[in-house]
Parts: structure tokens; C-alpha cells; sequence
């Protein structure tokens, strides 16, 4: 059974210390919505569990079935079964999403012959229209048709753990509703793991989460079911701040101890 | 066979560039060894054209959108050139490229090239230069003259695959009547030093001017561009997309004016030139440049030297992609979309070809 689990993950991005103790555990077939305001540390834990160059690890770890992420390069994460579908796709003009596909599917030992049947098949279901196909990679592409040709890539790509960060923005409801049935539908028929990170509900009324956690501050400082979402829609992000009493401490250079007050094995609120 | 060296004295009044002029500043026309080659006195151009509507003639009266010397190196070349002129008929609509191949032939050989083109009023073709050579130590001054008659679509494509250690010190000027449309393409993949100055004028009111390059320097290859887009009449248009890659120790330059005259009003121009560095030790200059006379013209320009696009090899890798099949897509999609413009599709496959290829060059010396 897939497992991705984060335990007191701890990351600064410029100097500053972002997050500050995430433990979060996301098996094979499970959807999980991180919500967050502005500025809580959502993309910068996206960007982290990816290994994207420019932040810094001050602590904790990341496994996926057991293989340490935190010592694998970015492609290397990808080839053990992860799958960042990224809020601001770019743009990389001159290769089409075929191409990269393609290499992907090589360079991780899965063959890579049917990827334009795929990829045409995948487009039907989430009305990507197949002009797109040939395209240079998100070039000239709207906000909502990139973040279906993410979902398109992820569907390809079969990854054990998706992270969806902001997939809902940019995306209208039609197209909404397209994308997570076809992520719900990766979820039941290949057990994907789903960590759907989002600002606004608006998503987790078409993606179903079975469990959802607030993150704020660079903490989850709540995790539940769909009450959570109710909550946040009566009393908003404000009544989460409270919660997090700690200031944000000055990023200390990597090996310094982590943080005492962390609790590695627990749920900050359970 | 007289040295290139014996033929500048005898023939020459003017001095030889130099790098103190602004139109060779970065160039390597200082370290030109005149000792070092022979004056070719044959023909090295040979045209493949159908025979409706193309005259071919090596019968050459003078007359060309060119300049009179303003160096030596002109001087030898209006002096030594055999001519060749390429005519396309009145109305005249040629379907199939009119090829024309330039052979370096001997080592340590001098080559002083004409191509003069007429493509007359409406006519409509494409020529397409191919200038090669095998590994040998050569010189290459080839002038191409382009007279673009008005209404007349003519599309070019200069594309040089000389050998690595053959100079090429080469020259395109054109001139295009009333809406006519010309579109130029460059190619640079070989050479040592090897350089083309273009200069396109918009004579007719409605003329457009497109230029397209591509050039990928390896070693110690060194590509020189130079353009000068000359808007002298009103309504025209200009485009221009160089795109360059510097990989090893070789350098690129690329400086180029838009001029839009006092009388060019309604004119529009756009000048872009991109290039990737793609190691510590090469090296790109890009200058470009607008001089605008009238004040009713839409104009831009940009350009940019940098390394491979961190924020894109992050996509890539991703989804998967290892870092170096990574950065090679990047640097050939960076090409894609002059490629995809250039005359010639037919030739592309061979040029994208190359292109790979000297990216894989890259690999193995690392």
C-alpha cells in the first residue's frame, strides 16, 4: 500500500523559516485537501515535497513507500511515483507535451509506445481539447487549459501520489468538475494518493477529501472531515490564528536541532 | 595562385577593417592571417533551378543593390568575384526552391563569391544557399544581393554548414519594392569565424522585411551577426527573431539598428535576439539598436543572453525528465519556433539534425 509520509518537516525559503513542523500522512487512494490562507506555507510545502531548488530543509523527513525524497533530485522523486501538478504551469516553448511524456516514461523504465493514444484518451475526459496536444508545453494556454493538461499528465505519468497545488484556480466549474472526477477516478481505479492543496472550498465541493487540514502559519493547526470545511466557511482563517501562538523563528542554518516543541508523531490538535 | 596577402597590395586602397570600427567591434577580424590562403580564382556557385521562369547567367552587368568599398576585403571582392545572377520573370510563380550550393574546394584558399537575385515585379520564389566545405583551413567572402521588385514574395535561406575551420566573412543586401514581402532566413551551424552582415531596406511604400536566424556555436566557433533594417518608405514592416546557443569556449554577437526614416511614417519594426549560454566559458553580445526619424511607427525591440531557464528545467524534471535530456529539450524547443518560420521546411530536418547533434557534442566533452 502506498505511503507518503512528512514528519516534522521544517523549510525556509529565503532566510525565513516557512514551515515549521508538517506531519501529514497520505496513503494510496486517499484524498487529503491542505487549506490555507495566504502566506500559511501551502506552496512552499508543494514546492518542498517536489525539491524544488531555492528552499532550504532545516528539519524532518519525507518517505514514499520507505524511499527518503529528501535525498532525490526532483526527476528522482518523480521516477519513485510523485507528481506535482504546479498552480503556475510553465511555459517551455518548443516541446510539445508529448515529447516530455515520452523521455518521462523512458527515463523511469515504463514503456512509452501507446503515450499518444493515452494522452488522446485522457484529453476526452477532461474535454482537453486535442489541438492542445501539439502544442509547445502550456504556451499560449489559457489558465484553466493548463491545469487540464496537468491533470493530463498526471493521468499519463501514473504516479502513487499527485500533490494538486491550486489545481481548482483558473479553472472554471465545468472544468472543475472534469478534473476531479477524472483525479477521483485515478484515486479509485490505481489507488493514487491525492494531497490537494487549495485557498478556497470551491474545490473540495466537486474533489471529495477524506480529510482535510488547515495549515497555517507554516502548521496544520486542524485536521477532520468535511466539518472542517464548514468551520472555515463560518469563522474563517482568523479563528485558525489564534491557534498559533508561536512566533516564527529565525530560520537557523541546517543541522541545528529541531524544534523541542515539535511533536513528530502527532497531530498538532488531536 | 597569389596569396590573399600579394592581392590586398596590389588591389587595395582602402585599409582592412578592424575592430576599432563599430560595425567589426567584437569581432576576430584582427587575427585574419592573409598569409594563410591563396586567392581561389574558379567559380564556387552552383545553381539547380527549374527551367520556367529562372534565367541563370554567370553574365553580370553591374548592376545590384550593393554598396561601392568601403574596405579592402570589398575592394578584393568586387575585384576577384565571379558573379552569378539568379532572375525570376515577371509574374512569374516557382513552386520548387531554386538551390543554389557553394563549395569551398582547397585548403588554405581564398573564395570570393557573387550571388545577385532579381526576383521581378509579383513573381514569387524561394532560393535556398547552401555554403559547405570539408575540414580544411579556407576563407570564404560570399555576397548575396537580393532586388526584391514590387508586389514580388521572395523568401531566402542562407544556410552555412562550412567546416570548423573555414572564416567566412559574408554580406546580404536586399531591397524590396512596393509590397513585396521578403523573408530571410540564416542558418549558422559551422565555421571558425564566421559572419554575415544584412542589411534589408524597405524601398516601396508596404514592403515587409522579415529576417529569421538561428546559429549554435561549439569549441571555439565564433558567429557574428549584423543587421541594419532600413525603413525608407511608408507602412513598411520589419520582424526580426535571431535565436543563438554558446556552448564551450565560442562566442556570439549579434548588433543590429532598426532605421525608420523621415519619410516611413505608418512603418512598424520588431527586433528580438535571444541567446543561451550553455557554459562558464562562452560568451554572448547582443546590441540592438533603434534610430527613428518619424514619430508615427509601433517599434520594439528586446533581447537577452542567459543560462537555460531554471524555472523550465524544473518543470521538466518534474515529470520525470533527468536533468540533461532536460536541458536538451529546452535548447533545441528554443529553436522551434524559427524553425518553424523558416523557408525550406523540407531543409529543416537536416538542420535540426545538426542542432541535436551539436548539443550531443556538448555532452560527450563534458
Amino acid at each position: 500500500m502506498t505511503e507518503l509520509v512528512i514528519s516534522g518537516l521544517r523549510a525556509a525559503a529565503g532566510g525565513r523559516e516557512i514551515l515549521r513542523g508538517i506531519d501529514l500522512t497520505v496513503r494510496g487512494g486517499e484524498v487529503h485537501a491542505v487549506m490555507g490562507p495566504n502566506g500559511s506555507g501551502k506552496s512552499t510545502l508543494s514546492h518542498v515535497l517536489m525539491g524544488r531548488p531555492g528552499y532550504e530543509v532545516l528539519g524532518g523527513s519525507i518517505t514514499l513507500d520507505g524511499v527518503d525524497l529528501l535525498a532525490l533530485p526532483a526527476w528522482k522523486r518523480a521516477a519513485a511515483g510523485l507528481f506535482l501538478a504546479m498552480q503556475y504551469p510553465t511555459e517551455v516553448p518548443g516541446v510539445a507535451v508529448q515529447t516530455l511524456l515520452e523521455e518521462a516514461l523512458v527515463a523511469t523504465g515504463k514503456a512509452s509506445g501507446d503515450v499518444r493514444r493515452l494522452m488522446v484518451e485522457e484529453a476526452e475526459l477532461i474535454g482537453f481539447d486535442e489541438r492542445f496536444l501539439v502544442r509547445p508545453l502550456n504556451v499560449d494556454l489559457s489558465g484553466g487549459e493548463k491545469k487540464r493538461n496537468e491533470t493530463l499528465q498526471l493521468a499519463v505519468l501514473q504516479p502513487k501520489v499527485a500533490i494538486l497545488d491550486e489545481i481548482d484556480s483558473g479553472l472554471d466549474v465545468d472544468a472543475l468538475r472534469a478534473v476531479s472526477r477524472r483525479v477521483e477516478g485515478l484515486t479509485n481505479e490505481r489507488g493514487l494518493g491525492v494531497l490537494a492543496i487549495t485557498h478556497y472550498s470551491r474545490l473540495l465541493t466537486e474533489l471529495h477529501a477524506d480529510r482535510i487540514h488547515v495549515l497555517v502559519a507554516g502548521r496544520i493547526v486542524a485536521s477532520g472531515g468535511p466539518e472542517v470545511v464548514d468551520e472555515l466557511e463560518r469563522s474563517g482563517y482568523a479563528a485558525y490564528r489564534e491557534l498559533d501562538d508561536t512566533p516564527a523563528a529565525v530560520a537557523a542554518p541546517t543541522g541545528a536541532l529541531a524544534d523541542p516543541f515539535a511533536d513528530p508523531f502527532g497531530d498538532p490538535l488531536a | 595562385m597569389t596569396s590573399l596577402a600579394d592581392e590586398v597590395r596590389r588591389v587595395a586602397s582602402l585599409p582592412l577593417p578592424t575592430t576599432e570600427l563599430e560595425h567589426w567591434r567584437y569581432s576576430r577580424i584582427n587575427a585574419i592571417d592573409l598569409d594563410a590562403y591563396d586567392v581561389d580564382l574558379g567559380s564556387s556557385l552552383e545553381v539547380i533551378a527549374p527551367k520556367a521562369g529562372v534565367t541563370v547567367t554567370d553574365a553580370f552587368d553591374g548592376h545590384s543593390v550593393g554598396h561601392p568599398p568601403t574596405d579592402a576585403i570589398d575592394q578584393l571582392h568586387d575585384e576577384r568575384a565571379l558573379t552569378t545572377v539568379i532572375e525570376i520573370a515577371p509574374g512569374a510563380i516557382v513552386t520548387d526552391p531554386i538551390v543554389v550550393i557553394e563549395r569551398v574546394p582547397d585548403d588554405g584558399s581564398a573564395v570570393f563569391s557573387r550571388l545577385v537575385i532579381r526576383a521581378g515585379a509579383d513573381s514569387e520564389a524561394t532560393v535556398h544557399v547552401v555554403r559547405s566545405s570539408a575540414d580544411i583551413s579556407a576563407l570564404i567572402v560570399p555576397v548575396v544581393e537580393i532586388d526584391v521588385a514590387d508586389a514580388a514574395r521572395f523568401r531566402f535561406l542562407d544556410e552555412q554548414r562550412l567546416g570548423r575551420r573555414v572564416w567566412q566573412l559574408g554580406k546580404q543586401t536586399s531591397r524590396v519594392g512596393r509590397d513585396a514581402t521578403f523573408l530571410s532566413g540564416m542558418v549558422a551551424l559551422g565555421g571558425d569565424f564566421a559572419r554575415l552582415a544584412i542589411e534589408s531596406r524597405l524601398e516601396g511604400r508596404g514592403a515587409s522585411g522579415e529576417l529569421l536566424a538561428v546559429s549554435f556555436g561549439e569549441a571555439d566557433q565564433m558567429h557574428d551577426f549584423r543587421t541594419i533594417e532600413d525603413h525608407v518608405a511608408g507602412h513598411t514592416t520589419s520582424n526580426m527573431l535571431f535565436k543563438g546557443a554558446v556552448e564551450g569556449r565560442a562566442s556570439s554577437v549579434y548588433t543590429g539598428l532598426i532605421h525608420i526614416g523621415k519619410e516611413a511614417a505608418g512603418s512598424q519594426a520588431f527586433q528580438t535576439n535571444r541567446n543561451i549560454k550553455l557554459s562558464q566559458g562562452a560568451w554572448a553580445e547582443s546590441v540592438p539598436n533603434l534610430e527613428i526619424e518619424n514619430n508615427d511607427v509601433r517599434c520594439s525591440h528586446a533581447s537577452a543572453v542567459g543560462p537555460v531557464d531554471e524555472e523550465q528545467r524544473f518543470y521538466l524534471e518534474s515529470r520525470g525528465v533527468p536533468p540533461h535530456i532536460a536541458e536538451r529539450l529546452i535548447v533545441l524547443g528554443f529553436f522551434e519556433d524559427v524553425l518553424e518560420r523558416l523557408p525550406v521546411p523540407a531543409a529543416m530536418p537536416g538542420v535540426r539534425a545538426e542542432l541535436a547533434a551539436k548539443f550531443d557534442r556538448r555532452e560527450v566533452a563534458q
